[in-house]
């Protein structure tokens, strides 16, 4: 073997190491007062944003590698907008009550559960059965995303202001403020599904070489890519009910993952997908906090740049 | 042997496969030809569990194919299709060692990899097992996935339209290829063909499909002849006896 290191492996250690730097940097940079303050109360922060970065950029890839395609993410498809409309439902039908008075573990797991079903419904319907065209599903996602957005407005429209307010409040995509609470139960469920995910690792690269190769080489095709699609679903919704609907953040790290390290095998994307997702939210967030003293517009530029590479890739797609 | 039982399969209203029984021999290579929309490459995704069938069985070795797990029937028969379509970037090394994958599921053995490298050199590929699939020409990246599937090592090997895209001289090296497949590796090939002269030349049974049904099957020299050929496909076929392999003309 050459003592060369090959292009993944080089790519996995800048990337290591520049999502190493966001972490110390987010920790230690203009810290006043005592450490013994400084470091629990950031570390709560970091704790959540590392998990977003992982949900986001594991369910991204997931979900392209099973649809065998590079521009729809959950999130275009509507995913997370489901998200918006259950807990917008459990508000509208249940009382603003039913958000307030209900323990959090217990609200977050309802919301899992609704969202898994629906989804599950959903997407078996459209990925399993037979390969449709990339036009039919894009279409299909921006409807539905349109449909779970409306009906969400609309209920929104008819609540009282105060009831309004209390569920607005949970939406808006901040990596400032998240529910302490919350932390624990997504980290438990983001390692249940991580172990899960684990056992199935050898089946993702057999799967990315599209439907008719995986079933040749003998994987148990739907029950697998239902799995993987349950997983997904929960990966979002933990995300989602982390800082609010981020629609493009998953494309960006997944195409700039496949772009840099330049081979689909999974053991190298779905790591360099983590690690650009980490250094993306985390050095952001130093970034915005500590230089420019303002910290709740990092969801509009990562939407930003995510929004340009959407269209790059729907443009170099029309072009070929 | 492959067994088909009144296989059927209906889009919509219209029945693309109709009632097809058939017992493919074991050995040797079969050829399935017939007309656009006879239904030849829907019979064989019923076959390889590409598709569901609405009506019927077809067993493999006595193995339904709808009942075995998927990955016994994996090593058993391998299906290679016109378009492989897929997003994943990989080298040839990569591709071929996916052949592997239903005998131990991404770890490869000593074993495993000795059934690569031959697989690779015997399509010829081992100058380009480094190349990633995208930087082929559309003839390498064809042989790249027939190491693929010769790689997975299986006694039955169904190929859709394997000759698709290739040119005249790529085309005889992949039929050359497969009869020796069938001739020293024992392999028994099915595959579905559109030129009929290639049909003729290399097969050894020939399954004619027209309409969604078998028209007419037996081995090669009864199926080549201009009365069997232009009822398969409503036109006036001439078939030749030259240098003793008989070839169609069919285009005046």
């Amino acid at each position: 073997m050459p003592t060369k290191l090959s292009r993944p492996a080089l790519v996995l250690i800048i990337l290591s190491v520049l999502a190493l730097i966001s972490i110390v940097a987010f920790m230690t940079l203009g810290a006043k007062g005592s450490w013994s303050f400084v470091l629990p109360f950031r570390g709560k922060k970091l704790l959540s944003l590392v998990l977003v970065a992982y949900a986001v950029a594991l369910s991204t890839v997931l979900f392209q590698t099973v649809t065998n395609n590079r521009i729809l993410t959950p999130s275009i498809m509507g995913f997370d907008a489901l998200y918006v409309l259950i807990k917008t439902g459990v508000v509208f039908f249940l009382g603003v009550g039913a958000l307030t008075s209900l323990n959090v573990q217990v609200q977050f797991g309802i919301e899992v559960l609704v969202m898994v079903g629906f989804s599950g419904l959903l997407f078996r319907w459209l990925f399993v059965g037979q390969e449709r065209s990339l036009h039919l599903l894009v279409l299909v996602g921006i409807v539905f995303g349109i449909l779970f957005r409306s009906l969400s407005q609309f209920m929104q429209r008819m609540l009282d202001p105060n009831a309004f307010n209390v569920l607005a409040d949970t939406f808006f995509a901040s990596f400032a403020t998240t529910d302490a609470s919350l932390l624990l139960v997504s980290t438990i469920i983001v390692g249940v599904v991580t172990l899960i995910l684990l056992r199935m690792l050898h089946t993702f690269d057999v799967l990315s070489l599209g439907r008719a190769q995986a079933i040749n080489l003998g994987v148990d095709y739907k029950r697998t890519v239902v799995t993987i699609l349950v997983m997904v679903s929960v990966l979002v919704a933990v995300s989602t009910a982390l800082v609010g609907p981020i629609t493009f953040f998953g494309l960006l790290v997944a195409s700039l993952a496949h772009g840099l390290v330049g081979n689909s095998r999974h053991k190298y994307i779905l790591p360099a997908a983590v690690l650009l997702a980490v250094t993306c939210l985390v050095g952001g967030q130093t970034v915005l906090e500590r230089l420019f003293a303002f910290d709740t517009a990092l969801s509009i530029i990562i939407e930003f740049l995510g929004g340009i590479v959407f269209i790059y890739l729907i443009l170099r797609r029309a072009a070929r | 042997m492959i067994v088909t039982a009144d296989v059927t399969k209906n889009y919509g209203s219209s029945c693309v496969v109709d009632g097809v029984t058939l017992s493919l021999p074991k050995g040797g290579i079969t050829s399935i030809i017939g007309p656009n929309g006879a239904g030849k490459s829907t019979l064989l995704s019923m076959v390889s569990r590409l598709m569901d069938m609405d009506k019927g069985t077809v067993t493999v070795d006595g193995l339904d194919v709808t009942k075995t797990p998927s990955d016994v029937l994996a090593r058993r028969l391998s299906i290679l299709r016109q378009d492989n379509h897929m997003t994943a970037r990989l080298t040839v090394h990569d591709l071929v060692s996916f052949g592997r994958y239903p005998y131990s599921k991404g770890r490869l053995t000593v074993e495993d990899k000795r059934h690569i490298d031959e697989a690779i050199g015997y399509l010829n590929l081992n100058d380009l097992s480094g190349r990633f699939l995208d930087e082929l020409s559309g003839g390498q990246r064809q042989r790249a996935f027939v190491a693929m599937v010769l790689c997975q090592d299986t006694d039955y090997v169904l190929l859709d339209e394997p000759l698709n895209n290739l040119d005249m001289k790529h085309a005889m090296g992949m039929m050359k290829l497969l009869r020796r497949a069938a001739n020293e590796l024992g392999k028994t090939v099915v595959l579905v063909l559109h030129d009929i002269n290639f049909a003729s030349w290399y097969s050894d049974y020939i399954v004619a499909m027209k309409n969604g049904k078998v028209a007419h099957e037996g081995p090669a020299a009864a199926i080549v002849t201009p009365d069997v050929l232009s009822d398969v496909y409503e036109m006036d076929i001439k078939v030749h006896e030259i240098g003793g392999q008989r070839v169609s003309l069919y285009y005046e």
